[in-house]
């Protein structure tokens, strides 16, 4: 087991190694280059030549990179040029991560609870109609563009229907914060209409998250029941006699539920590039918000903290998903 | 079935598609020598058949027909020239910012004054073009760096697939907007470009373990075994064997790129010229009025939505039709 967490950290290293290469030429085939990325348009050449020197620009290749590691190792990302002027990119990035963190996990979490067990049905009754539409369904889940299925809800229920809350996370009802986290703050300061209000905020923007990671899982959660439903020892264990229940939690589900939980760690990074879109359309304050408004406006500097960001939390993610599927399935150590 | 490696499902779901190709492809050994004395039975031949009677298949070849054709013949059988501003007139930026229905005009106009049926019909075809390309640049792409891996092998393949590998690990859609945010000036090429860039790793990496797969298999063996050369074995036998997950995964990205296309757009990452409309465009420039016209993104919305739902339906329905497993 350590043999086998360890070489997946060595093969972590390449990867950030790749990603951190991958990213610095991509910072450097910017329109207009580091310099502008980061002072803006308006510099004076004083201003750009002082830079170009301080960045070393005028340097040797390799150099200019080791010094882009050492900056990026040292959280040094230089300062928001146009989502918050001035402001440092990586407090930005900070500061705005459990709002992200929050809407994520309740769009996972609403995902999950509905994928798994339609997922389930779906395999027991494969081909009939209930099927045949839940697949239909997850199909057409994938073919909305998600910023529409953000649009289109939250036209329905707060424009037309004042239902629930048109935007943000929270009405104003000075709360206190303790881990930005406004769910749990309320919960841990004992203001509940600040947590009642902060899960009226999450209800529409994790619909929206929701429905691409819904059809992955739920069709995953299908395949691998399908696989699980004609195995020999799920027949033995009909035969002899074990009931319904126990032959769904012990027998199916404890094996279908495998590569699902592996989807389900891999779909993080596919929130974050929906939290981009959903954000936006919310204005919900988080790094979804941030990246859209860096690309938008073409902040770099937010821009190069928030894509380093996301696809270390990705990297690591996968990492924790590997080493808990060795955990639970002793074959994987081995390959 | 499950490897230990970083973006699993991911690499997981190309990883399978590539060997039905192995699989699949050519063999038609045990079915020619079988006792019962059937005739042989080709993958094409059988999938077609199964495909005829597949509903599901046939509702989305008919989606994607209608939209081709539209393509094809709508600058023909729009009522008006969707650039031309018919109804500026009506456009108050305070109090009417979009003209709605009238005569001659039974969905409106948008926030120019151009007529919103000819729009959407003129802008099936930018959509087409979009979706093509972006699929055939990624296509190619895909299939240099994945020849380029497979001929080289050592260490140039496993740079080569190291550097795909990443690039699969992030997340798609951020990869085409850092990609579009290169440009200096954004265009449909560059919106393109962007899309198709994020499907190179994938088509790579199906490519080359499409490939791989096929080394081991019975065909190639007996082609090599006749002393057919290196270079004809890949080129008249793995790489037509390749093709069926191809084209699964070429309707899958279809699909996709219009709906990537359409967030690129949303980001104002889109091609700011809409004298010629695009779907996703329409829609990505709709959001400005989306409270108090919503039809504006609703209608290219619909459009998107029903194309690439019928893009998905094909494909899934081939990628089953082309499982060996599901040949019975």
């Amino acid at each position: 087991m350590a043999r086998f967490i360890i070489r997946r950290l060595l093969q972590m290293v390449g990867v950030v190694f790749i990603l951190s290469l991958l990213l610095f030429l991509w910072l450097r085939s910017l329109p207009g280059g580091t310099v502008s990325a980061i002072l803006g348009e308006r510099a004076t050449p004083e201003t750009r030549e002082a830079l170009t020197r301080a960045l070393g620009l005028d340097e040797p290749i390799w150099v200019q990179y080791f010094k882009f590691l050492q900056r990026a190792a040292e959280g040094n990302f230089g300062a928001s040029t146009r989502v918050l002027p001035g402001a440092d990119a990586l407090d930005i990035f900070l500061t705005r991560l459990p709002a992200t963190i929050e809407l994520s996990f309740f769009a996972l979490a609403l995902a999950v609870a509905i994928a798994i067990p339609l997922g389930y049905i779906s395999a027991k009754r494969a081909n009939s109609p209930v099927d045949s539409g839940l697949v239909i369904l997850s199909l057409v889940g994938v073919a909305v563009p998600v910023f529409f299925l953000a649009f289109f809800l939250q036209y329905q229920f707060a424009v037309e229907h004042n239902w629930l809350p048109v935007s943000g996370r929270q009405d104003s009802l000075g709360c206190t914060r303790v881990t930005n986290f406004f769910v749990l703050d309320g919960l841990l300061t004992r203001e509940l209409d600040c947590t009642a209000s902060a899960l009226k905020h999450l209800v529409l923007p994790s619909l929206a998250l929701a429905t691409i990671p819904f059809a992955v899982i739920y069709r995953i959660t299908r395949a691998s029941v399908l696989e699980v439903l004609s195995e020999d020892y799920v027949r033995t264990a009909e035969a002899k006699g074990l009931t319904a229940r126990v032959v769904r939690g012990r027998h199916v589900m404890r094996n279908a539920l495998l590569p699902v939980v592996t989807t389900i760690g891999l779909q993080t990074g596919g929130l974050l590039a929906g939290a981009v879109l959903t954000e936006k359309v919310f204005n919900w304050g988080g790094i979804g918000n941030a990246l859209a408004d860096a690309f938008q406006y073409r902040d770099y500097s937010v821009l190069q903290v928030l894509i380093l960001a996301a696809a270390m939390i990705y990297v690591v993610i996968n990492l924790l998903v590997d080493i808990s599927y060795a955990v639970i399935d002793p074959r994987v150590r081995t390959r | 079935m499950t490897p230990a490696n970083p973006m699993k499902r991911r690499k997981d779901r190309i990883d399978a598609l590539a060997e039905t190709s192995a699989a699949g492809g050519g063999t038609t050994v045990l079915e020619a020598g079988s006792i019962d004395d059937k005739p042989g039975v080709s993958l094409i031949a059988s999938a077609w058949q199964r495909l005829r009677r597949n509903p599901v298949f046939l509702l989305g070849a008919s989606i994607t027909l209608v939209f081709v054709v539209l393509a094809l013949i709508s600058p023909f059988i729009a009522p008006h020239d969707p650039a031309a501003n018919l109804l500026i007139d009506q456009v108050r930026p305070q109090s009417n910012p979009v003209p709605g229905p009238q005569p001659g005009f039974p969905l409106g106009a948008d926030d120019a004054g151009r007529d919103l049926l000819s729009r959407l019909l003129v802008g099936s075809q930018q959509t087409l073009i979009v979706g093509v390309f972006a699929t055939l640049f990624g296509l190619a792409g895909g299939l240099t760096l994945g020849i380029t891996a497979g001929a080289f092998g050592g260490w140039v393949d496993a740079l080569v697939m190291r550097i795909v590998d990443v690039l699969l690990s992030i997340p798609s859609l951020l990869l085409a907007f850092s990609i579009a945010a290169i440009a200096a000036r954004p265009s449909q090429i560059t919106v393109i470009i962007a899309v198709a860039a994020v499907q190179v790793p994938v088509f790579a990496r199906l490519l080359r373990g499409s490939m791989l797969a096929q080394r081991g298999s019975d065909h190639v063996l007996a082609a090599r075994a006749l002393g057919v050369n290196q270079r004809a074995i890949v080129f008249r036998h793995m790489i037509p064997n390749s093709l069926g997950p191809v084209i699964v995964q070429s309707t899958l990205v279809l699909a996709i790129s219009i709906i990537d296309a359409a967030a690129l757009s949303f980001l104002g990452l889109g091609n700011p010229n809409d004298r010629q409309p695009e779907w996703g465009q329409m829609l990505g420039r709709a959001q400005k009025y989306i409270y108090d016209n919503p039809q504006l993104a609703v209608y290219p919305a619909l459009c998107i939505i029903v194309v690439a739902l019928g893009f998905t339906l094909m494909g899934e329905s081939l990628r089953e039709a082309l499982d060996p497993k599901s040949r019975r």
